[in-house]
C-alpha cells in the first residue's frame, strides 16, 4: 500500500496517498474547478504538465502553484478560489 | 524565506528538459566524460511519454534509459523551473525556492513539446483538458473508474490515450477521430513499412472494442450543466448531444520552443532548426527531440544521443548511423502530421464570444485575425497572463498563422526575489559546483 499523508483543502483535512501530484488528488476528491479566470469563471487542470496554469493554487500561503506539477506533502494547506 | 543571492552551478553541458531527448542527451555526454546538469520542472525525470510514480509501471526501454541517468554521474535537478535563458549558454532556474544560474560551455534544449489547445465554445469549463493532459494526469493518479469521458480530436495520441483511460476503468463512451475514414485507412496503409506501429495502434483499438469509434466526427461545442459537460458533436451533416464528465479534447502537438526563441535561435515553421550535430544557429547551443519536430520518443532518443555525442566532440560512424534512424523517423512524422492535418472546421467552431486568452478572458471578438500576436497583446492583453501566450499563442498560429511575438523572461511566472537574484551579481561563495 502507498503511504497516505494529510493534506488540508480549504482547511479541510484529507488524507490522500502520497505519491499522486496535488492536481490529481485534487480531481480525486471531487474538485473540477481550482480557480477563478479574471473574468470570475470557474477553471481546472487542462494540460496537465505545467503549460496552461489553469491549475493555479495557493500553497502554504504561496498563491500561483501549479497543482500538477506537486507533489502532495504531509501538512500541505492548499486553497482554492473556486 | 529563500536566502537572498543566487546559488551558481558550472558544468561542461547544461541539458534542460529530462525527456527521452534530455536523457540520452545527459547520459551520452556524461559517458563521453562531460560533467552535465539536467534541470526539470517535475518531480520526476520521464518527461510527458515517461510521466510515472512508480517506475516499476513503466516500460523496459524508459527503465533501462532512466536507470543509464541514475548511473551516469549527471546531476539531475527535477522541480527546477528555468525562467531565463542566454545570453549563450548561461541558464536561470527557481529551484527549491531560490535563484540558480547554471553557467555550461554547452547547453542542450530537451523542452519537448506541449499540447495544441484549439479554442471552442465551452472550452474553458473544467473538466475539458487535452488528451495529453488526461494522460498526464492519468499517470499522476487521477482516479477516472467509473467517469463517463471521451476522446474527440485528431491525431496520434488519441488512441493511446484512449486505450489507457478505458484500461484504467473509466466509462469511454465515445472515440471521436475528426480525420475522415478515407484519410485514417491511408495512414493505415501507409504504415506497412513499420508494421510494429500498426500492431501497436492494434493493440490500442483493442482495449476498447466495445467503444463507439467514430471518423470525421469531432466535438463543436460544449455546455455545463449541474456539473455534467453536455458535449454536441457533429459530422457536419448532423450534430446530437451527449452528458460526459470529463472531455480530453486532441489537436495535435507543437514543439516547446520558448527558451530557443528567448537564446535567438532560428525557429522556422515552429520548429527549432538544427543542422547534423542538433546545433541550433546559436553557437553551442542545440536542440533535441520535439523542440525541432514532433517526430516522438524513439526519434527523441536519437537527437538526444546525437547532441550528447556532438557537445562531447564525438562524431564519426556513431553519429552518421544516428543520423540516418533521425531521418527515418522525420519521414516517418511527416505521414503522420499528414493523416492527421486539421481541417478548417476546427476553426470555424471559434464564435466571437469564445474565449482565446483563457489567463486574461480575452474572447475572439477582440482579436482581429489579421494582426500580429504582438499587436493582439498590445491591444487586448492577449498571452499576457501566466502562460505567457504558451497556449493562446499556439492557437492562433495554428488558426489564423499569427506570428508568435518575442519571448520575454521570465519564461515560467517565478517571485520577484527569485528575479533579483538572477539580474544580480552571483554570490559565488553560496553555489555548488
Amino acid at each position: 500500500m502507498t503511504p497516505t499523508v494529510r493534506i488540508f483543502v480549504n482547511g479541510a483535512p484529507r488524507d490522500v496517498p502520497s505519491d499522486v501530484s496535488l492536481a490529481a488528488a485534487l480531481l480525486n476528491a471531487g474538485h473540477a474547478a481550482f480557480r477563478r479566470s479574471v473574468g470570475g469563471e470557474p477553471r481546472g487542470p487542462v494540460c496537465g504538465m505545467g503549460t496552461c496554469f489553469e491549475c493555479r493554487v495557493t500553497i502554504d500561503g504561496v498563491t500561483g502553484r501549479r497543482a500538477c506539477l506537486e507533489k502532495t506533502r504531509e501538512g500541505m494547506q492548499v486553497t482554492l478560489d473556486a | 524565506m529563500p536566502d537572498a543571492g543566487t546559488a551558481i552551478m558550472r558544468a561542461d553541458v547544461a541539458v534542460v528538459g529530462a525527456g527521452p531527448a534530455g536523457i540520452a542527451a545527459a547520459v551520452t555526454a556524461a559517458g563521453a566524460g562531460r560533467t552535465v546538469v539536467v534541470l526539470d520542472a517535475s518531480p520526476h525525470p520521464g518527461g510527458q511519454v515517461w510521466r510515472h510514480r512508480d517506475r516499476r509501471s513503466l516500460p523496459a526501454v524508459a527503465r533501462r534509459w532512466l536507470n543509464r541517468l541514475d548511473r551516469s554521474g549527471a546531476q539531475v535537478l527535477c522541480g527546477a523551473q528555468v525562467v531565463d535563458a542566454g545570453p549563450g549558454t548561461r541558464i536561470g532556474a527557481e529551484y527549491q525556492g531560490r535563484a540558480l544560474t547554471v553557467e555550461a560551455q554547452a547547453v542542450i534544449l530537451a523542452t519537448g513539446a506541449q499540447e495544441l489547445l484549439l479554442p471552442f465554445p465551452g472550452w474553458t469549463h473544467p473538466g475539458v483538458v487535452g488528451v495529453g493532459g488526461a494522460q498526464a494526469l492519468l499517470k499522476a493518479g487521477m482516479d477516472v473508474r467509473g467517469k463517463r469521458m471521451a476522446v474527440a480530436g485528431t491525431g496520434p495520441l488519441l488512441l493511446p490515450v484512449a486505450a489507457a483511460l478505458a484500461r484504467a476503468g473509466a466509462d469511454l463512451r465515445m472515440v471521436a477521430e475528426q480525420a475522415p475514414a478515407e484519410e485514417v485507412r491511408r495512414f493505415a496503409a501507409s504504415l506497412w513499412r513499420t508494421p510494429r506501429r500498426l500492431l501497436q495502434a492494434a493493440a490500442y483499438r483493442a482495449s476498447f472494442l466495445s467503444v463507439r469509434y467514430r471518423w470525421g466526427t469531432w466535438v463543436k461545442r460544449v455546455a455545463e450543466l449541474d456539473g455534467e459537460l453536455i458535449v454536441t458533436y457533429t459530422t457536419g451533416r448532423s450534430s446530437w448531444a451527449e452528458p460526459v464528465d470529463l472531455l480530453c479534447t486532441a489537436s495535435g502537438l507543437v514543439p516547446s520552443t520558448e527558451l530557443a526563441r528567448l537564446i535567438g535561435c532560428a525557429v522556422r515553421a515552429g520548429q527549432v532548426v538544427v543542422d547534423d550535430r542538433q546545433e541550433t544557429s546559436v553557437a553551442s547551443v542545440y536542440a533535441a527531440g520535439e523542440p525541432t519536430g514532433n517526430t516522438g520518443m524513439e526519434a527523441a532518443l536519437v537527437e538526444g544521443s546525437i547532441a550528447g555525442l556532438a557537445v562531447a566532440g564525438r562524431g564519426g560512424g556513431e553519429a552518421g548511423k544516428l543520423l540516418a534512424e533521425r531521418d527515418a523517423h522525420r519521414r516517418l512524422a511527416a505521414r503522420v502530421a499528414q493523416a492527421f492535418r486539421l481541417h478548417p472546421e476546427l476553426r470555424d467552431r471559434v464564435e466571437p464570444d469564445t474565449i482565446v486568452c483563457r489567463c486574461e478572458d480575452v474572447p475572439m471578438s477582440a482579436i482581429h485575425p489579421g494582426w500580429s500576436a504582438r499587436q493582439s497583446k498590445l491591444a487586448t492583453r492577449a498571452g499576457m497572463g501566466s502562460c505567457q501566450g504558451r497556449t493562446c499563442g499556439a492557437a492562433l498560429e495554428h488558426l489564423f498563422g499569427m506570428t508568435r511575438d518575442t519571448v520575454r523572461i521570465p519564461v515560467a511566472p517565478t517571485s520577484i526575489g527569485v528575479l533579483a537574484d538572477l539580474a544580480s551579481q552571483p554570490d559565488e561563495s553560496q553555489g555548488a559546483s
